[in-house]
């Protein structure tokens, strides 16, 4: 009984010691060819054969897909990469798949269309991407949201991206916002106006708290964006007025009426630079911003602050 | 239904309790509660989805692997222990013992699937933190997925009425991954001419349809199921599994087991 005992406590170390030593040489199988786990793959690219792959349990597969390229965005955005040749495909075989998975055409085509390092810069892989949802979820009013978002904000065509949201708006129980987005569109209201309409409009009717994250970023850069093209344009009439560069932010501010030292979202005072420049102090804080940046600056990989 | 029926459904509902087979529910319940929790990680807004996929699906495979693998030793076990001769040597007619086994095999598979669909309805309210009426539609997959069993069963106890064990699940799992094409069967069927085009066409009605039975996608997205379809599987399972066992008699009823 006693020897029983002993054998099965030493077959239970060194069960252990085994598992633990095994990991510890897989471990440095990984670092010496680190491309066999990494590398990017798509072992199956034909939808119709991972269809009859999938013997019927083609939901689940889809959810995989979009899963993959979720992670595959992910990594490839975390890495600031401007390659990414297997998001369309990805996507493609998750809509092929599951055709009604409406979240695969939304965030996908947010995805696609923005220009590295936001996103792949395929506008047009998004707008395919969209149009074979809209075909097949003709009552979803997101996906037409979506469509007109990809042609007014990257393609900046305001005719067609009118005409989607007007689409959108017939649609039963869209959301009332389409009607004065396929408005503005006819009147080319202003770009930060309607911009601002289209993140806001994102985050109040986005459930994922990333997706929220994303378009509250894009609110605040349009915000910094919009100030520093005020500043810079009182900087403008300050010179053509006195002759002269205004010498500090605060004598900008007395010559031109407004109330206090300008702030961004974060609180920080924009700069004057000596040039009569704007800049923003931190720019690391504000992922999408195009103005107020530094000669030269690079922005490092987006990161959101999630709001729940 | 006879009590004789009744007490080999019993025993072989007992016997398959004995052999652990409820213990694949403790690998569903890891299995669905860790996807609730990863895929919420690593993925965007398909929690939910997840879910439903994936736990209707582990219920149709769990099932149809149990199904398989009790369902074609049903009877050769009981030739090769030879507990066989011990229950025919009673007043036990032959085609009761198959009707038996068959009934307590889908016993078996009826409490496993009930136990599943109680999960999949946790992880469901885990994740969405409500229920709402289209969620209702995961109890018509279910009885798809059910019916989808009884043809199951039905066929490994047809094929192990007369060959191995082994050679019964090859065969019971192939007429799976068939009837899983049948629809592209008869497509194919369709495209040909003559004899060759009749008995393609017979060959794709003789297996199951189970692509019929697969609606786990679409109530996944909360689209209704035709009351018309739920009607025509009905009677489509029962009919099919009645033929396989029906076969399944005929041929045991004049096997020499001596």
């Amino acid at each position: 009984m006693k020897q029983r005992r002993a054998t099965s406590i030493s077959a239970a170390i060194c069960l252990v010691a085994a598992l633990a030593a095994s990991d510890a040489v897989l471990h440095h199988v990984d670092q010496i060819r680190p491309q066999a786990t990494l590398e990017d793959a798509l072992y199956v690219s034909s939808p119709k054969v991972l269809r009859r792959a999938s013997l019927g349990y083609d939901g689940l597969l889809a959810d995989i897909y979009w899963t993959r390229a979720v992670q595959y965005f992910g990594r490839k955005h975390h890495d600031g990469s401007s390659n990414y040749n297997l998001l369309a495909p990805l996507l493609d075989l998750t809509t092929q798949l599951d055709p009604h998975l409406v979240v695969a055409y939304e965030f996908g085509a947010n995805f696609l269309a923005p220009a590295p390092p936001n996103g792949a810069g395929q506008p047009e892989r998004a707008i395919q991407l969209i149009t074979f949802g809209i075909q097949n979820n003709p009552d979803e009013w997101r996906l037409y949201y979506n469509l007109g978002f990809v042609y007014y904000i990257e393609l900046k065509d305001y005719r067609r991206a009118g005409e989607l949201f007007e689409r959108g708006s017939r649609v039963p129980n869209a959301h009332p916002f389409l009607k004065v987005l396929a408005a503005q569109m006819a009147q080319h209201a202003g770009e930060y106006e309607t911009a601002r309409m289209l993140w806001s409009a994102t985050y109040e009717t986005a459930q994922d708290a990333n997706i929220r994250a994303n378009a509250m970023e894009h609110l605040r850069a349009l915000r910094v964006d919009e100030d520093v093209n005020q500043l810079q344009a009182a900087v403008t009439r300050f010179g053509h007025r006195t002759g002269r560069l205004p010498a500090s932010m605060q004598e900008l501010a007395a010559a031109e009426g407004i109330p206090g030292i300008p702030v961004d979202p974060n609180g920080e005072a924009y700069k004057l630079m000596p040039d009569g420049r704007i800049e923003v102090r931190h720019p690391d804080d504000f992922t999408f911003i195009t103005r107020g940046l530094r000669p030269g600056y690079k922005a490092p990989p987006p990161r959101f602050h999630t709001q729940k | 239904m006879s009590a004789r029926i009744v007490h080999i459904a019993s025993n072989t509902f007992r016997e398959a309790v004995r052999d652990r087979v409820l213990y694949n529910l403790i690998a569903f319940a890891l299995l669905l509660s860790g996807a609730a929790i990863l895929f919420g990680q690593i993925s965007i807004d398909i929690e939910k989805l997840v879910v439903i996929n994936l736990g209707l699906t582990s219920v149709s495979i769990f099932g149809v692997v149990i199904a398989i693998f009790i369902g074609i030793g049903l009877v050769s076990k009981e030739i090769e222990k030879r507990t066989l001769y011990t229950v025919l040597s009673r007043p036990v007619r032959r085609w009761e013992f198959i009707v038996g086994k068959f009934f307590g095999l889908a016993g078996t598979l009826i409490v496993n699937t009930f136990f599943m669909a109680i999960g999949v309805f946790v992880a469901l309210f885990y994740v969405a933190h409500k229920f709402v009426a289209a969620d209702s539609l995961i109890l018509v997959a279910l009885y798809f997925i059910i019916l989808e069993f009884l043809i199951v069963c039905s066929l490994a106890l047809l094929f192990s009425s007369f060959s191995s064990p082994l050679l019964s699940a090859v065969f019971t799992f192939s007429l799976f991954i068939i009837g899983s094409f049948a629809e592209d069967l008869r497509g194919f069927a369709a495209m040909t001419q003559g004899v060759t085009r009749w008995l393609a066409t017979s060959a794709a009605y003789l297996v199951p349809n189970f692509s019929a039975f697969n609606v786990i996608s679409s109530i996944s997205h909360g689209q209704p199921v035709a009351g018309q379809l739920i009607v025509s599987n009905t009677l489509y399972a029962l009919l099919y599994a009645t033929m396989a066992l029906s076969g399944a008699i005929l041929i045991f009823e004049n096997r020499n087991l001596k």
